[in-house]
């Protein structure tokens, strides 16, 4: 047997596995069963990574928007590519990290500083787990409408700040059990490689509760843009704690004060006056990604309402669905699994009558906090009305609030925030 | 292998983490020498502590701040293209706030410590302890906060009171596990 022919032998063999995986895909491209009749591809052909069809256009950059977003609109199932995954902020470059030369320094009042390598953390036990990141500005819909008159359009930039991925690394309560910790300590600081070397403040209970030092994401070493080789996973917390390129970890009896417990993220509440720092949990939230804005409806008949529902204090509890514009509310149906500090799935059958219609949702998760409508928001979040959250320069930063989308007679949705 | 078991109550977990405190579980990773640690380590903490020896005045930082930092904050430091870092006091509650190092950051340390571990942008870890103490001195007089003449080093920087400092609630931050918050917010 010569090189080819082997190479060919090989082919077939994979071939085979693969038709079992994707046997409708594979039949209704050539319009017969994978064999001998096709036409021969040599073993070269296969794309050594796998790409997407080239009908498949879902990408995280909004043509009218530089910033990095989840394309949710284009979302199936709980899991968002890693390719897909949003990115914040968007103007770094990832940093070109070595594993090899990648360490991990774990020291401050500890008992036994440590350094590991990449592969010795890889050596530990380890753990998958699927939770959600989520900035903290995420699913504000009227920052582009501060900014240029326009409510954001689309779900992808209404509440593409969050993505949700099964990471697998090590949890950080076992690092430190490693290293020993000093009975007074409260909390620590994480801190990435990048030339900026980002940092975060992070209460300790929260370290040994669950979080993750982790190098996998979705199956596959975490992405450059995500943090390879290390990064923090700290669920439900807003995003800025989850430390990519993670590089160190010191350990204190207060927080560290850097930048990013001081500067960006503390928003000022008008009520008191004063700035509300430290805010850790993503609220409760859940938003309707079909039919959302931008997209039409072909026409009257039956069609799957579907979103998505997650909250940084547990598990979704409950997602209502409401198509009249909330006088009326039935609840969805959850998609298995549903999982503490992910995003969960829900489903809600419904037929289009042809008439006008405002389809939202809203959820509650199992410490049964409910997400709230603009003006609930406001009044909670600083004792404001909704027209001063649609006016504002002031940040105000974790809006949960329900969103809203209007069907139009010829079909179209579009956002009905206001 | 117990320790590890989801279903021990949070107790117990935490008394057998003290019990395992005393030896390592897998031995692995090395122990770094304090010299690794002090190159590694950059953080400043509100007492000042991490502050290197050195120090500088407003003087020194003006050219310092004209050469290296202008092109992106502003000649006059409030103008961008980036974040402005003077200037903003008493607007934070007006429904335009504008925040920067002098209207709202709470501790001198946190200046020196974002611009010596991510300033200038593209230059990141470029300038001296010097340069960062001059830099810090010529933003805090340019904010009103000090004189010109003020010598800053790390005995004088952690003393100096911002005047946002009282500015932020919870006084003490802390974090308690599954509590229930209202749409997610702490008071
Ligand atoms: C090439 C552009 C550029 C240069 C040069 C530059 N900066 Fe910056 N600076 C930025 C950007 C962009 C940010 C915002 C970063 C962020 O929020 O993550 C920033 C943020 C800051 C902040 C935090 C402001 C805040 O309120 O959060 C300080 C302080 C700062 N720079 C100081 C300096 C100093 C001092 C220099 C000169 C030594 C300097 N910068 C040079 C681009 C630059």
């Amino acid at each position: 047997m010569n090189t080819k022919e082997r190479g060919r032998r090989r082919f077939l063999k994979g071939g085979a596995a693969l038709a079992g995986l994707a046997v409708g895909e594979i039949r209704s491209a050539s319009g017969q069963a994978i064999g001998s009749e096709r036409p021969e591809v040599r073993p070269e052909d296969f794309r050594a990574y796998g790409e997407r069809s080239r009908f498949v256009t879902s990408v995280r950059r909004d043509p009218r928007n530089p910033n990095s977003r989840t394309p949710l609109q284009d979302s199936v199932g709980i899991i968002t590519p890693s390719a897909l995954h949003f990115m914040v902020p968007t103007w770094i470059d990832p940093p070109d990290i070595d594993p090899w030369q990648h360490r991990l320094l774990i020291h401050g009042m500890v008992d036994r500083p440590l350094i590991f390598s990449m592969e010795e953390l890889k050596r530990l036990p380890s753990v998958s787990r699927i939770h959600f990141v989520e900035c903290a500005g995420s699913g504000d819909s009227l920052e582009e409408r501060k900014k240029n008159g326009m409510l954001a359009e689309t779900v992808q930039r209404t509440h593409g700040l969050t993505a949700c991925s099964e990471w697998t690394g090590v949890l950080l309560s076992m690092l430190l059990r490693e290293t020993g910790v000093q009975k007074e300590a409260t909390w620590l600081v994480a801190e990435g490689a990048e030339p900026r070397k980002r940092s975060k403040s992070i209460p300790l209970e929260k370290a040994m509760d669950d979080v993750l030092v982790a190098y996998g994401q979705n199956g596959e070493p975490v992405r450059p843009e995500q943090g390879y080789p290390l990064r923090l996973v700290v669920p439900g917390f807003e995003g800025v704690h989850n430390i990519k390129w993670l590089r160190r970890i010191k350990v204190l009896d207060q927080p560290s004060m850097e930048k990013e417990e001081t500067s960006h993220y503390p928003t000022q509440r008008p009520d008191l006056g004063k700035a509300r720092w430290f805010q850790f949990e993503m609220g409760p939230k859940s938003v309707i990604t079909f039919p959302s804005g931008g997209q039409r409806l072909p026409s009257r008949g039956f069609y799957e309402i579907t979103g998505l529902a997650w909250s940084g204090g547990g598990a979704i509890q409950r997602v209502e669905v409401s198509t009249d514009g909330g006088r009326t509310w039935k609840d969805a149906e959850l998609q298995e699994p549903v999982l503490r500090m992910a995003h969960t799935r829900f489903r809600f059958p419904w037929n289009w009558d042809g008439d006008e219609a405002v389809l939202q949702s809203r959820c509650t998760d199992d410490v049964e906090a409910i997400q709230p409508t603009l003006a609930e928001f406001g009044r909670i979040w600083g004792g404001v009305d909704s027209e001063y959250l649609k006016t504002t320069r002031n940040k105000v930063n974790h809006i949960n609030a329900i969103q809203p989308w209007k069907v139009s007679r010829d079909g179209s949705v579009r956002n009905a925030l206001l | 292998m117990r320790c590890y078991s989801l279903l021990v109550p949070l107790v117990a977990l935490a008394s057998c983490a003290a019990a395992r405190a005393q030896t390592p579980l897998h031995n692995l990773g090395r122990t770094p020498s304090a010299e690794e640690i002090r190159a590694w380590d950059i953080s400043i903490n509100p007492e000042g502590k991490g502050l290197p020896p050195g120090s500088g005045t407003a003087k020194q930082g003006e050219t310092l701040y004209e050469h290296k930092c202008a092109r992106c904050h502003g000649k006059t430091g409030t103008e961008g293209p980036n974040e402005p870092l003077i200037g903003g006091q008493g607007t934070l509650q007006t429904e335009r706030p504008v925040r920067t190092i002098g209207s709202f950051w709470p501790f001198a340390t946190t200046i020196w410590d974002y611009i010596n571990r991510g300033m200038p942008q593209y230059e990141e870890g470029s300038l001296s302890a010097d340069q960062v103490y001059a830099i810090t001195a010529f933003l805090l007089y340019r904010n009103g906060i000090i004189h010109e003449s003020d010598v800053i080093d790390a005995n004088s920087l952690p003393k100096i009171q911002m005047p946002n400092r009282n500015g932020f609630v919870p006084p003490k931050p802390e974090w308690k596990r599954r509590e229930k918050r209202p749409f997610g917010i702490y008071h």
